[in-house]
């Protein structure tokens, strides 16, 4: 699973970070750090990240198995 | 007759992307989402699939991610033939052929070039290869900081006070490593925001506990015996030792693979239409290469036209998603690139934010908030009208002055605001560097009366 977040869309709403906290910190007030290439236990997590975010900044991929083979097929 | 040729070009034609970053990558997703069904080639010198470079100087320095992982997701299949770890090295315009470091050659329909930039490294070959000289651009670059800060250095020395360097002195003293920063400049982000925001910049650095050295270039690095940096010597004849040197003085395009090929391409980028559509060298406009991402330069509708690069990673994805686009279709059906240029960076705790180009403006009004508490939003203005906005902290309201910026709105700003503050009732000088002027030009001067007393005095520009 890999993820990238737009950080020109984001706007620290921290939705994020509520639901997936071990994949995505708010560091200071307003700015996002997170993990691109989270466990496999965080899927669900960040399946509901991805919804949750008010602003539709997050990107990820292999969320469902069909995503997951995608990525592999591509790699070369 | 020109329908069934881009029919049959989104059927059977062949696509070569140069370039497997950011823009390569969205701009091949594009492709196949708009229906591209022929071959597709993305060539990318570095042996990695597309990754992320934004996480390399924040999270990656810090630990929260490893640089080695920060592949970007994709959005769909792109069924793509794949050459990576291999340069493009030459383009034939004429036969549509793309040369290749192994000796291959590979031949298109249409060509997007998305070779972005690589780090500018230290000017003295000699001292570049010194042990603990580092730049930062590729996820090795990353792994290999990451690794030498982890190993506890006894002083990291950031060369340049840009966004890069910046994040990376943050990045340090969050480490807690002593580390200092020498800027050209009277501040840190002087050339992207000004000399008034970057006092705030300079402010935040200097609580934090960086050594800034402003004013000052760097004029030598030292090695010990072995090979290993151990001093850095600054241009007001101070010394200072440092056993990790990051090298942050911005970035080269990678242009030289165009050299000879007849397309308008330098050392500022290759030039290209608001569809993305390159340029040659008479100033005409190809109609099977286009450009994206941080190579490109192109014009801009609501900046006056002027031709902008902008290394910006949102910049990268739109125009990315533009040529592609335009690549596969007709006159009437393309679209322009015009994209709102925006960044972010963070620093020391706080979210900076800018849309719209800060360098353009002479003037600048803080609308809310204040400079002092360094939560504020500037508002640039150029000829009396808002061409860009500047947030700290405060990220939320940019959006309302993007559209302030896309309606032309006027400057000096005149809507009230909840939280204006004295400060920000009058336009002040935004302090960017005089364009006039050189900025690399020290002045050499003689000291001394008689002539065996006589020196040369160096004195770096002082903006």
């Amino acid at each position: 699973m890999r993820l990238v977040v737009d950080l020109n869309k984001c706007q620290g709403y921290a939705q994020c970070a509520f639901l997936a906290p071990d994949v995505f910190a708010m560091h200071g007030e307003e700015s996002l750090l997170y993990d691109p290439r989270p466990e496999e236990e965080q899927r669900e997590r960040v399946a509901r990240a991805v919804a949750a975010c008010p602003v539709r900044a997050i990107t990820a991929d292999g969320l469902d198995r069909a995503g997951a083979s995608q990525g592999a097929s591509d790699a070369r | 007759m020109p329908a069934d040729h881009i029919e049959r070009l989104r059927r059977e034609g062949r696509i070569v992307i140069v370039g497997a970053s950011l823009a390569g990558l969205r701009a091949a997703e594009t492709l196949r989402a708009e229906g591209f069904a022929g071959d597709l080639t993305l060539i990318g010198d570095e042996p990695h699939e597309p990754y992320d470079r934004p996480p390399l100087s924040k999270s990656a320095l810090l630990g929260v991610a490893s640089p080695l992982r920060t592949q970007l997701p994709r959005r769909r299949e792109i069924d793509a033939k794949w050459r990576l770890g291999v340069a493009a090295t030459g383009l034939d315009l004429a036969a549509k052929r793309v040369r290749l470091a192994d000796g291959d050659e590979v031949e298109y329909d249409r060509l997007l070039i998305a070779t972005g930039v690589r780090a500018r490294p230290w000017f003295k070959e000699e001292e570049a290869r010194l042990d603990g000289v580092c730049v930062l651009r590729t996820r090795e670059d990353a792994a290999d900081l990451a690794r030498r800060l982890r190993a506890g250095p006894r002083r990291v020395f950031v060369i340049g006070a840009g966004f890069a360097g910046s994040e990376v002195a943050s990045a340090c003293r969050e480490m807690g490593l002593p580390v200092s920063m020498a800027e050209r400049a009277g501040a840190p982000l002087v050339g992207a925001l000004g000399g008034v925001v970057g006092s705030v910049a300079a402010d935040l650095a200097t609580e934090h506990g960086v050594d800034l050295r402003t004013h000052v270039t760097v004029t030598a690095l030292e090695g010990d015996t072995v090979g290993r940096v151990r001093a850095v010597h600054l241009s007001d004849e101070s010394v200072v030792e440092a056993d990790v040197v990051v090298v942050s003085l911005g970035s080269l395009r990678n242009t030289e693979w165009l050299t000879g090929s007849g397309l308008g391409a330098g050392p500022r980028g290759v030039a290209c239409d608001a569809g993305c559509r390159a340029f040659d060298f008479r100033g005409i406009v190809t109609d099977d290469v286009f450009v994206a991402g941080d190579v490109a330069r192109s014009p801009h509708a609501l900046f006056g036209y002027q031709f902008l690069s902008l290394e910006h990673w949102g910049n990268a994805v739109a125009q990315a998603e533009t040529a592609a686009h335009n690549m596969i279709c007709d006159g009437a059906d393309r679209r322009p690139h015009l994209w709102m240029p925006a960044f972010w960076s963070s620093m020391f705790g706080v979210n900076i934010k800018s849309v719209g180009v800060p360098p353009m403006g002479e003037q600048l009004m803080i609308t809310q908030g204040s400079l002092a508490e360094r939560r504020f939003v500037g508002v640039y203005g150029h000829q009396g009208r808002i061409v860009a906005a500047v947030t700290f902290d405060n990220a939320r309201w940019l959006e309302f002055y993007q559209r302030q910026i896309e309606r032309g709105a006027p400057f000096p700003v005149e809507f009230p605001t909840l939280d204006r503050r004295p400060e920000g009732r009058q336009p002040v000088p935004a302090g960017f560097p005089d364009p006039s002027l050189p900025t690399h030009g020290p002045m050499v001067t003689l000291s001394g009366y008689s002539p065996a007393d006589q020196q040369l005095v160096f004195h770096p520009s002082r903006h």
